[in-house]
């Protein structure tokens, strides 16, 4: 069963399932981090593939597709930010409603653009394509430098100390209004970055085709406390399990003699966060302490 | 003091007048008159027949029962996002129950042992939520997201393994002497689970307003720390909490499985508890206003699928999550309106939310 990792289809097929993964981890940590809940990554990837697929398909450019749905994500968060910031929402209900008008908003996009119920017409394909995929090369870009950039730049230290200490940083003359504004957008982006991978590898949107991501994306940021290069590779993981999944189904593996079930393979990432969750809890990195707070 | 400082009723007119525009903006767009749609979607669904008020029945009561179970984790504080998957839950043990009777089994066995199986489904996931966030301190919100995920995959596997008829993705039919009777308004799926929910309703209007044990849930809700300091123990009232959310979203798969489809079915129940959000915002957690909001949605899609010919469907879809977004907003908004500025300001203009 081991033997199916080192396949080249395995790898193909994980780096594609990773790639919405990691960039709305990363997103949604930026954001949080700046101390504006992120529920709403859902939305962001759910706008970002159907932007990208749109794009793509008139005007026939992957780059194109890519930069709507970098457009779409900072879009849905400048909604979030304008209700949560400026009206002083319930962070969290703002997430989960946006979530759902994402859901029928697209969907209403399709009918309306499309006269289509659930597919839109094809957009440019990435497929199996890993090394020319610019998707792929900002992810693994995204991962390295947004970690060295929340850590060690004057950005990032205002960012944290939004989340953080807003206090602080209006003492030095800083808006932490302005500064969570413009992390929600750069958040927003990368999250719509990981939609537009949704759409592009496969070649079009289709109705519900984020099933969920986000609210695993931001999962892994709380659960490795806020911290986005581990955010990003407790991402890995779960796509590692997607992968190993869809491996398994194909090869007909067995362990000891016994089929796995597919239904149960793809939820052992879940399992072990649950398990994680409860063993160390008590332990892990607190929350940005303004996280939600105007 | 008014009967309601916040001015909640405010915040929900405002609501409801914007995501109105909204929707009237829409239909614009798509070249129909708003005045002409709306007045179509009252009159097809509330005048020409009794399927329509049925089905708006029948989707109010999973509605309200999933609002009601957000709502009570609420009240204590707690976002349960995990209702989604305690419908699931209760759907497949339900389903699971139901199927395993003896055929000859009388309903007054029946009724109740299906019943109670969905509920105790729903409950032991609330308990578990619960139980990891008071004693281990893990987030509800990250808790909930993973066992729902860990729910949807169980309940296709034990279709798969145990319900499933070759091949489909339906299960076998319960045994006839668990279903509900269906209150036949012209064919629709309304069934006597409407009476149970309008029950619950009441009973839980009465349990937040007039006993110790609701006004103690809320204290939790608002302040747990005066809560301490009077005696009250917030990790229990927080897992009961989450239990009583639990069963109640469990009661919404009596709904769908003993009252509707009388088998289990990939899909059956989704999407109920997500909105059961929706309704416990707008209604805010008011046991009676959830009520309405899970009657106001339900005529959304019920009424969105009966003008089809004139707009897409989508919009009135699209407006139940608009509706929400609309209130969180309003809410602050009411609350300031005509209110003497606030105590100075902590940070940038901005206050601390208390």
């Amino acid at each position: 069963m081991i033997g199916v990792i080192f396949t080249t289809a395995f790898v193909t097929q994980f780096i594609r399932i990773a790639v919405p993964y990691a960039f709305a981890a990363l997103g949604g940590s930026i954001t949080e981090r700046s101390g504006v809940i992120d529920l709403a990554l859902e939305a962001k990837l759910l706008f970002g593939a159907f932007a990208a697929a749109a794009v793509g398909h008139a005007t026939d450019s992957a780059w194109l597709g890519i930069a709507a749905g970098l457009s779409a994500g900072a879009l849905v968060s400048a909604v979030q930010v304008a209700c949560a910031l400026w009206f002083g929402a319930d962070q969290v209900i703002v997430g989960v409603a946006l979530n759902i008008v994402a859901l029928s908003g697209t969907r209403l996009l399709l009918q309306l653009l499309y006269h289509e119920g659930a597919n839109s017409p094809p957009a440019p394909a990435f497929g199996s394509v890993i090394l020319t995929n610019p998707l792929v090369i900002g992810a693994v870009l995204a991962a390295l430098l947004v970690p060295l950039a929340v850590r060690h730049t004057r950005w990032g230290l205002r960012l944290r100390a939004a989340g953080d200490r807003p206090e602080a940083l209006v003492a030095v003359g800083v808006s932490p209004r302005r500064t969570r504004m413009a992390a929600a957008l750069i958040g927003g982006a990368l999250a719509g970055a990981g939609g537009a991978q949704l759409s592009l590898a496969v070649g079009g949107f289709s109705a519900d085709m984020s099933s969920g991501r986000g609210y695993i994306a931001i999962a892994m940021v709380i659960l490795v406390g806020w911290r986005p290069a581990l955010a990003a590779l407790a991402c890995v993981g779960v796509a590692i399990g997607e992968a190993l999944n869809i491996a398994i189904q194909i090869s007909h593996a067995t362990v000891f003699g016994d089929r796995i079930p597919s239904e149960l393979a793809p939820l052992l990432p879940y399992v072990l966060t649950l398990v994680v969750l409860v063993a160390y809890s008590g332990r892990t990195r607190q929350p940005p302490e303004a996280l939600g707070k105007l | 003091m008014s009967r309601d400082p916040d001015r909640q009723g405010l915040a929900v007119a405002i609501a409801l007048l914007g995501s109105l525009a909204l929707g009237s903006a829409l239909m614009l767009c798509v070249g129909k008159s708003p005045g002409h749609v709306w007045w179509v979607m009252v009159r097809e669904t509330l005048f020409l027949n009794e399927y329509n008020p049925g089905q708006i029945l029948f989707r109010a009561t999973s509605l309200a029962l999933t609002g009601l179970s957000v709502s009570v984790a609420l009240d204590a504080g707690l976002f349960n996002i995990a209702a989604e998957g305690q419908v699931i839950a209760g759907v497949v043990v339900c389903a699971i129950v139901g199927t395993a009777l003896p055929p000859g089994t009388p309903a007054v066995v029946a009724v109740p042992l299906c019943l109670v199986s969905a509920v105790l489904a729903g409950a032991a996931i609330g308990f578990l939520i619960g139980a990891m966030k008071v004693w281990r301190g893990a987030p509800e919100v990250i808790t909930s997201i993973m066992i729902t995920a860990i729910v949807g995959g169980v309940a296709l596997w034990l279709g798969n393994e145990v319900l499933f008829q070759n091949g489909t993705t339906t299960g076998v039919a319960i045994i006839p002497s668990a279903w509900l009777p269906a209150l036949g308004l012209g064919g629709s799926a309304a069934n006597v689970s409407v009476a149970i929910t309008a029950f619950a309703v009441l009973a839980l209007w009465w349990f937040r307003a007039r006993t110790t044990w609701g006004q103690a849930l809320r204290v939790v809700g608002r302040d747990p720390k005066a809560a301490r300091a009077v005696g009250i123990s917030v990790g229990r009232v927080q897992i009961a909490a989450m239990v009583g959310s639990g069963a109640l979203a469990g009661l919404a798969a009596v709904n769908f499985v003993m009252g509707h489809k009388h088998a289990f079915e990939q899909g059956l129940g989704a999407g109920a508890g997500l909105l059961g959000i929706s309704v416990a915002i707008l209604g805010r957690l008011h046991p009676v206003g959830i009520a309405a909001a899970a009657l106001l949605l339900s005529f959304l899609s019920v009424g969105g699928l009966a003008t089809s010919q004139e707009v897409p469907k989508e919009i009135s879809e699209m407006l139940q999550g608009v509706v929400v977004l609309a209130v969180a907003c309003s809410v602050p908004i009411a609350r300031r309106w005509r209110h003497a500025p606030q105590a100075p300001a902590t940070v940038a203009g901005a206050r601390v939310k208390p």
